[in-house]
């Protein structure tokens, strides 16, 4: 039986940077490496992988950097991308793989477990490592958010994606060592038999839901797409915040699906949410549990957001926001 | 063109939208437990994911055969799948196939579509609307050797090939697979359509097909608990306590404006 040893993060690249989760993988990824005395590996996968992205991998705590180049691997392909990562973690049997619980890592965590034989636990938002055992205790939220269920995995890799958020990152450490190893993985063609048509990009103007300070989301009472761009929109600019929403606005159209806050939508934590017309289910709450402080508004005195919320105005949004949104302007200002 | 074969993969669950209050974990057991009038449904992706099963058999013609694993499947929920439109039900019905996990559930189903033998398209939820895992699919596909594609929102079936419209980040992708694959779709794909009275009727006197391991040529070793990877050694429920201030006024839109002056004195904005 092979032996399997250290810790592989596959890691994630956006606009040349590594991405934000990629560092809350390396922090959590880094305590296991130091509690197990092994090394800590990530992996880097896109047409140009660069220069900045490695060495930050390093810088954020990696020991070794393998880099895979292709132009095929340009977007993310289920089909390639599973070819690169199952052949890295059969040469490296790591005995922890993590992953993001990412459009990226949904798609691709599972094929790698199948692949591999092993079992997979996504969305943990804790892991720690079983002193005796030395397996990692998983920790998955369930029922939506209304129960976390901890789980063990005796099979080899252990796989499992992480909520975007739940880990700190180390501190950037420039003095850091490490190595990087740009990898030649050949990717086979013959077995592809899904083919990318067309991309259809659905502009959103403003500030990224995942960096803006403040958000204003918008539930189904919201009505329709119009107070997206007036009444929310005008509370957001004041607070210079963004404008997201639960997930019936999307699955209507009233806003692009990029703005759906929960579980199976964005994971945010701003300084304010702002829950307008959003019953606070399980699902939605999920996605903006970790803001600072939570404000609702609703017409009903029973809805759950209540509930999770901090302060809370009941009564309909048409009446409430606008004044309330007056006033803050007048406080701004004053 | 042939009828197009459809397998579509549809879980009894809990229902994800009763009030958080009413779940429970019985920590003894490691399970969830609803109030009786809280009855189980199918989950909500399934749901989506037997909507566009049947858009497809709306446009081109084809037959739908539902999947279901579990145990003590009640007939009246899960029968709902022949009601809008189904063919045909087949339930992995057993004891030994609870508890499973995501690896012995997903063998089983995929063991179940070998046995059915002739199918185009496998439809599941992008997840379910209990444990929220989204995997099976993934593996299902895995198992079977066939493409997989994630996050559909609009699937139409041409020339052998399925045109997939997929949600990325910033937008949606259109992704052409070969016959057979395997789709798990998302809630913008639309909700599933309501029975008629004369589907219910016909559903009620339709019988679905119980399979036990042996019938998919497997052990009871090999599926449920018994087949499972991952190991579930706790069941909880965070607890946290509701501290929310009601901020009031005269009007709602005095309230509206009390809350500005609320945030600004505790100097949150
Ligand atoms: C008492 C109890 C004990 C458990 N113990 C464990 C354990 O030890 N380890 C563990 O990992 N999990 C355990 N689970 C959870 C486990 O049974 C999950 O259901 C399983 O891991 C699959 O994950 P999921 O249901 O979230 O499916 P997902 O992967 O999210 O499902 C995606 C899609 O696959 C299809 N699908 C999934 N399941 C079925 C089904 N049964 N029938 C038809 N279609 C289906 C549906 O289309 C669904 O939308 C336990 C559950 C219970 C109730
Ligand atoms: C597996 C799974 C994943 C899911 N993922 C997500 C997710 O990622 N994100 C998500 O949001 N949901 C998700 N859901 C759906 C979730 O369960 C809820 O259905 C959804 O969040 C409800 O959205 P809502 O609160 O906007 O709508 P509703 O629950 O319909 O609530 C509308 C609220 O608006 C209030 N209201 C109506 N009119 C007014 C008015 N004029 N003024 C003030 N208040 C008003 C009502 O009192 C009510 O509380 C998921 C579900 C499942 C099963």
């Amino acid at each position: 039986m092979a032996e399997y040893k250290g810790v592989l993060i596959f890691g994630e690249v956006t606009n040349g940077k590594l991405a934000s989760i990629t560092t809350e993988l390396l922090g959590c990824g880094r305590n296991f490496a130091d509690e197990l005395k092994e090394d800590l590996c990530c992996l880097l996968v896109s047409d140009k992988t660069g220069e900045t992205a490695p060495r930050d991998a390093i810088v954020f705590g990696a020991d070794k950097v393998y880099t895979v180049e292709d132009s095929l691997l340009k977007e993310y392909q289920g089909e390639t991308y599973i070819q690169v990562v199952e052949r890295l973690a059969k040469e490296l049997s790591p005995r922890v793989i993590l992953m993001g619980q990412t459009p990226v890592g949904r798609d691709l965590a599972p094929r790698l477990a199948f692949r591999l034989g092993t079992g997979l636990s996504t969305d943990c938002v804790d892991i720690s490592v079983d002193s005796e055992t030395k397996l990692l205790r998983q920790t998955k939220p369930v029922y939506g958010g209304n129960a976390q269920a901890i789980f063990i995995c005796d099979a080899m890799p252990q796989l499992v994606t992480i909520r975007a958020k739940t880990m700190s990152p180390r501190e950037r450490d420039d003095s850091r060592k490490g190595e990087v190893i740009p990898t030649k993985i050949e990717i086979n063609m013959s077995p592809i038999k899904t083919k990318i048509v067309e991309k259809v990009k659905e502009e959103v103007t403003g500030i990224k839901l995942e960096d803006a300070p403040v958000i204003v989301g918008g539930g189904r009472g919201i009505g329709g797409p119009e107070p997206f761009k007036t009444t929310l929109k005008e509370l957001a600019d004041v607070l210079h915040g963004a404008v997201g929403a639960s997930r019936p606005p999307a699955d209507n159209g009233w806003i692009p699906e990029a703005m759906h806050v929960g579980l199976t939508g964005k994971i945010v934590a701003p300084e304010i949410y702002i829950a307008i017309a959003i019953s606070g289910a399980s699902q939605h709450i999920a996605g903006c549990s970790g803001s600072k402080t939570i404000i609702a508004i609703n017409k009903d005195p029973e809805a759950n957001i209540f509930r999770e919320a901090n302060f809370g105005v009941v009564g309909r949004y048409e009446e409430v926001v606008p004044a309330f949104t007056t006033k803050l302007k007048e406080l701004l200002a004053g | 063109m042939p009828d197009i074969k459809m397998v579509v993969c549809c879980k009894q669950v809990a229902d994800p939208e009763a009030p958080p209050t009413a779940f429970k974990v019985d920590s003894a057991t490691n399970k969830v437990s609803l109030p009786r009038d809280i009855k189980p449904v199918i989950g909500q992706y399934d749901e989506f994911a037997m909507e566009a099963a049947l858009k497809i058999k709306d446009k081109a013609g084809g037959k739908i055969t539902v999947l279901s694993l579990g145990n003590n499947i009640a007939r009246d929920v899960i029968k709902k799948t022949l009601a809008v439109g189904g063919d045909e039900l087949i339930l992995l019905e057993d004891e030994s196939f609870e508890e499973g996990d995501s690896w012995s559930t997903a063998y089983a189903l995929a063991m179940a579509i070998k046995k059915i033998g002739e199918y185009d398209l496998i439809f599941c939820g992008r997840e379910s609307s209990d444990w929220d895992a989204g995997q099976v699919g993934l593996g299902i596909a895995e198992i079977l050797a066939i493409p997989a594609l994630t996050l559909a929102r609009k699937v139409e079936a041409i020339d052998g090939k399925a045109r997939v419209e997929q949600v990325i980040p910033d937008g949606y992708q259109v992704t052409e697979v070969s016959f057979p694959a395997m789709l798990t779709v998302t809630s913008e794909l639309g909700n599933l359509r309501y029975a008629a009275l004369k589907g219910i009727m016909a559903a009620a006197k339709k019988q679905p097909i119980v399979w036990k391991p042996a019938d998919i040529g497997l052990e009871p070793s090999q599926v449920g608990a018994a087949g499972r990877r991952v190991k579930l050694v706790k069941l909880f429920q965070p607890t946290k306590e509701a501290k929310c201030e009601i901020v009031e006024g005269e009007s709602p839109a005095e309230a509206g404006a009390n809350l500005a002056i609320k945030l600004r004195e505790t100097k949150i904005i």
